[in-house]
């Protein structure tokens, strides 16, 4: 999929040891394996099937997903920041892809 | 020879019929619990459930989980064909074992919660949500 893009939201600033709210999309029809297409064939499953945060080196948040999960999938979460770090946000795809977004973030 | 009532009832079993492929059985979702907790027993509350009481479009309904100290969240859509949703796994970096996501629902059904607390016990909730139109496409 080309158009595969993520989103992140944090906030704008935050201090040493406040837990700060994350935000994520990332664009993708999370294809379920459900559908049948014009010619009554079943598209083949196609979703993001895991999702992982990382902040400072620290792992953050691993999350499973299943067809279930809406497309273009959101999350949502906390994370506790005790100084400035980088943000890594992995989304793996069924087809093996893997989509990665890294965003610096300043405690001060 | 089949009477009206007769056809009545063989149109309703048909009609029962169609309707089981579509939907978790409550053994699926038990097998998804067992599976999530190699079998131990599970205590009620404890996980907090946020979601609409009735949501107009299936296709993507906002579900929030808060189970504070737990290792990992699984969520179960109980009405779906497959119960599977999601599992977060909360490490040492996270600021809270709370996570907000957007889910489908094949209709009216209940969305459960089950928390794996770090000392190896489990909660569970459940809540109830109303879909207008469901979201499993197809």
């Amino acid at each position: 999929m080309s158009d595969v893009r993520p989103r992140i939201r944090l906030p704008r600033s935050a201090k040493a040891g406040d837990v700060v709210e994350v935000k994520t999309l990332i664009s993708h029809n999370m294809e379920t394996g459900l559908r049948r297409d014009g010619a009554g064939e079943i598209i083949p499953r196609q979703i993001i099937n895991r999702f992982t945060c990382e902040y400072a080196g620290q792992q953050v948040i691993d999350m499973e997903l299943h067809p279930a999960i809406s497309a273009n999938p959101y999350v949502e979460f906390d994370v506790k920041v005790e100084g400035s770090g980088d943000f890594v946000f992995t989304w793996y795809d069924d087809n093996g892809e893997v989509y990665t977004e890294t965003q610096s973030f300043e405690v001060g | 020879m089949l009477t009206r009532r007769d056809t009545m009832a063989i149109g309703l079993g048909a009609a029962a019929l169609t309707l089981v492929p579509g939907m978790a059985s409550a053994s699926a979702v038990d097998e998804a619990i067992a599976a999530f907790t190699g079998g131990a027993s599970v205590s009620e509350g404890g996980v907090t459930i946020t979601a609409p009481e009735i949501a107009e479009n299936g296709n993507t309904v906002p579900v929030e989980v808060d189970a504070p100290g737990a290792a990992s969240i699984l969520i179960l859509a109980a009405g779906n064909p497959t119960p599977g949703v999601a599992t977060f796994n909360f490490s040492e970096g996270a600021g809270s074992q709370r996570a907000a996501t957007r889910i489908r629902l094949g209709g009216t059904q209940d969305v459960v919660a089950v928390a794996k607390m770090p000392d190896g016990s489990f909660k569970q909730a459940a809540l109830e949500v109303k879909v207008t139109i469901g979201g499993c496409g197809g």
